[in-house]
């Protein structure tokens, strides 16, 4: 690997006048999963690594208050597949979270990394994108909330600043349950990254959200308020027709080697259609179990 | 501002300070710094889990972690699993199923159902295959691997 500083703050001022400083030539290191891996390969050439784990205002919490669910910028993957108010709110950022890597990819990975890094294949992009996610930064300026659809502008570029990291992300909690799901399509079992990564949440008034990733240059939000997609007694065909129309900026990349655009497209269709089922028949099952 | 740092970290149990490049790996440190040959240099992107030790009791890849964020952590290495000569019910319980064939994945899986057993004793045979999902083995060896776990958390025997 190259040659590189190395900075250890201790305290969120320190991080961000570094980060001022050196500007581009600062890369923020978290797990490191991703970050290693482009080190070692050249394709990033920092001066200086910032990793943010010494930080004291930081941490891997999750926090619950006023209507929101706190994930501390720590908070590795791992932690939050096992937590429980994640599993029952938020089931299917606990399904993504879960299937990122393998464990010891998610015993380092976290969720401001995933983002950060904005790969349009992360896994837990389109469950935050469904449940309307903020995320939380800290910078020169202040600290601010940016709304998770403004926050993925195309592969590896988010609406953070150069001098900003991220120091949380905020889930607002609904005031009733829903069903929601997260799927995937990879090439095999086990570890790998994903052709397709789907979340879907079907809401008690008739609210279907969805969000896909993996399609083109960053992870899309779409939206079906007409209740058709909710509708448990509406056909397959008339939902299928729906979601091709939903799903018509899907733009998946010919250079990918995962899976062929063709393959995308076909496969985001199937667990669109999955998902929704999938979604509909949980919000059932806790409208069922009141 | 130094690319050399002073880390104090536990090894297999025992305590080590020593000066690491910022821009190297747990995986070159112990490997080259320590000495721990055990744990295997492989596919360097975090899928094949060959250089997989256990961080504070979590199972990791080390190849992904500067030796740096190491600092004041306890590591474990294959070579920590057995007392003296004495082998661990889970490194019995692989030579006994014939779980090694070339046996160069084999740090790195004993490492990770080692994490997979303290945390589920008891595992189904899924849960074996997904706490083992980010170790390869290219002999394709998987059956007497996960055989061989299902095996030691079956016998149960005192470590």
């Amino acid at each position: 690997m190259r040659p590189f500083a190395y900075a250890r703050p201790t305290n969120l001022a320190d991080t961000v006048a570094l980060l001022a400083a050196d500007g581009p030539e600062a890369r923020l290191l978290a797990g490191g999963t991703d970050l290693i891996i482009r080190l070692r390969d050249g394709s990033i050439r920092p001066r200086i690594v910032v990793d943010v784990k010494r930080i004291g205002e930081l941490d891997g919490e999750i926090r619950q208050g006023d209507g929101t669910l706190t994930i501390g910028a720590l908070t590795t993957m791992t932690a939050i597949a096992a937590d429980e108010r994640i599993r029952r709110d938020f089931t299917a950022l606990a399904e993504g979270a879960a299937v990122v890597g393998a464990v010891q990819i998610r015993n380092r990975a976290t969720l401001a990394g995933n983002i950060s890094n904005a790969s349009p294949a992360a896994d837990t992009a389109p469950s935050l994108l469904v449940y309307g996610a903020r995320v939380v930064v800290a910078g020169s300026a202040g600290p601010r909330r940016i709304a998770i659809d403004d926050w993925f502008v195309r592969s590896g570029v988010t609406a953070l600043a150069r001098d900003e990291l991220v120091t949380a992300v905020e889930l607002p909690i609904p005031a009733g349950r829903r069903g929601a799901v997260h799927v995937r399509r990879t090439r095999r079992r086990g570890h790998d990254l994903a052709s397709v990564t789907l979340a879907c949440a079907v809401h008690p008034d008739g609210v279907t959200r969805l969000a896909y990733g993996s399609l083109g240059p960053r992870p899309v939000l779409v939206g079906d308020d007409s209740g058709l997609l909710a509708d448990g007694g509406a056909s397959d065909h008339a939902k299928a027709d729906l979601l091709d129309r939903l799903f018509a900026d899907a733009s998946p990349s010919p250079r990918s080697m995962r899976a062929s655009p063709d393959y995308r497209l076909a496969m985001l269709r199937v667990l669109g259609l999955r998902a929704v089922r999938a979604a509909v028949g949980r919000l059932a099952d806790v409208e069922r179990a009141g | 501002m130094t690319t050399s740092w002073p880390i104090a970290l536990t090894v297999n149990g025992r305590s080590r300070t020593l000066e690491v490049l910022a821009h190297h790996t747990l995986l070159e440190v112990l490997r080259a710094d320590l000495a721990l040959t055990g744990t295997k240099e492989c596919c360097l992107v975090g899928e094949c889990g060959a250089c997989t030790v256990l961080v504070d009791g979590e199972s990791v890849d080390s190849c992904l972690m500067l030796a740096v964020e190491a600092d004041g952590a306890a590591v474990t290495t294959v070579e920590g699993l057995a007392d003296g000569d004495r082998l661990r019910p889970l490194q019995r319980s692989f030579l006994a199923s014939g779980a090694a064939q070339c046996g160069f994945c084999i740090p790195g899986q004993l490492v990770s159902a080692e994490a997979l057993l303290a945390l589920t004793p008891h595992p189904t045979k899924a849960e074996v295959e997904e706490g083992l999902a980010g170790n390869l083995c290219r002999c394709a060896g998987y059956e007497q691997i996960i055989e061989a776990v299902l095996a030691a958390a079956a016998a149960e025997l005192p470590t």
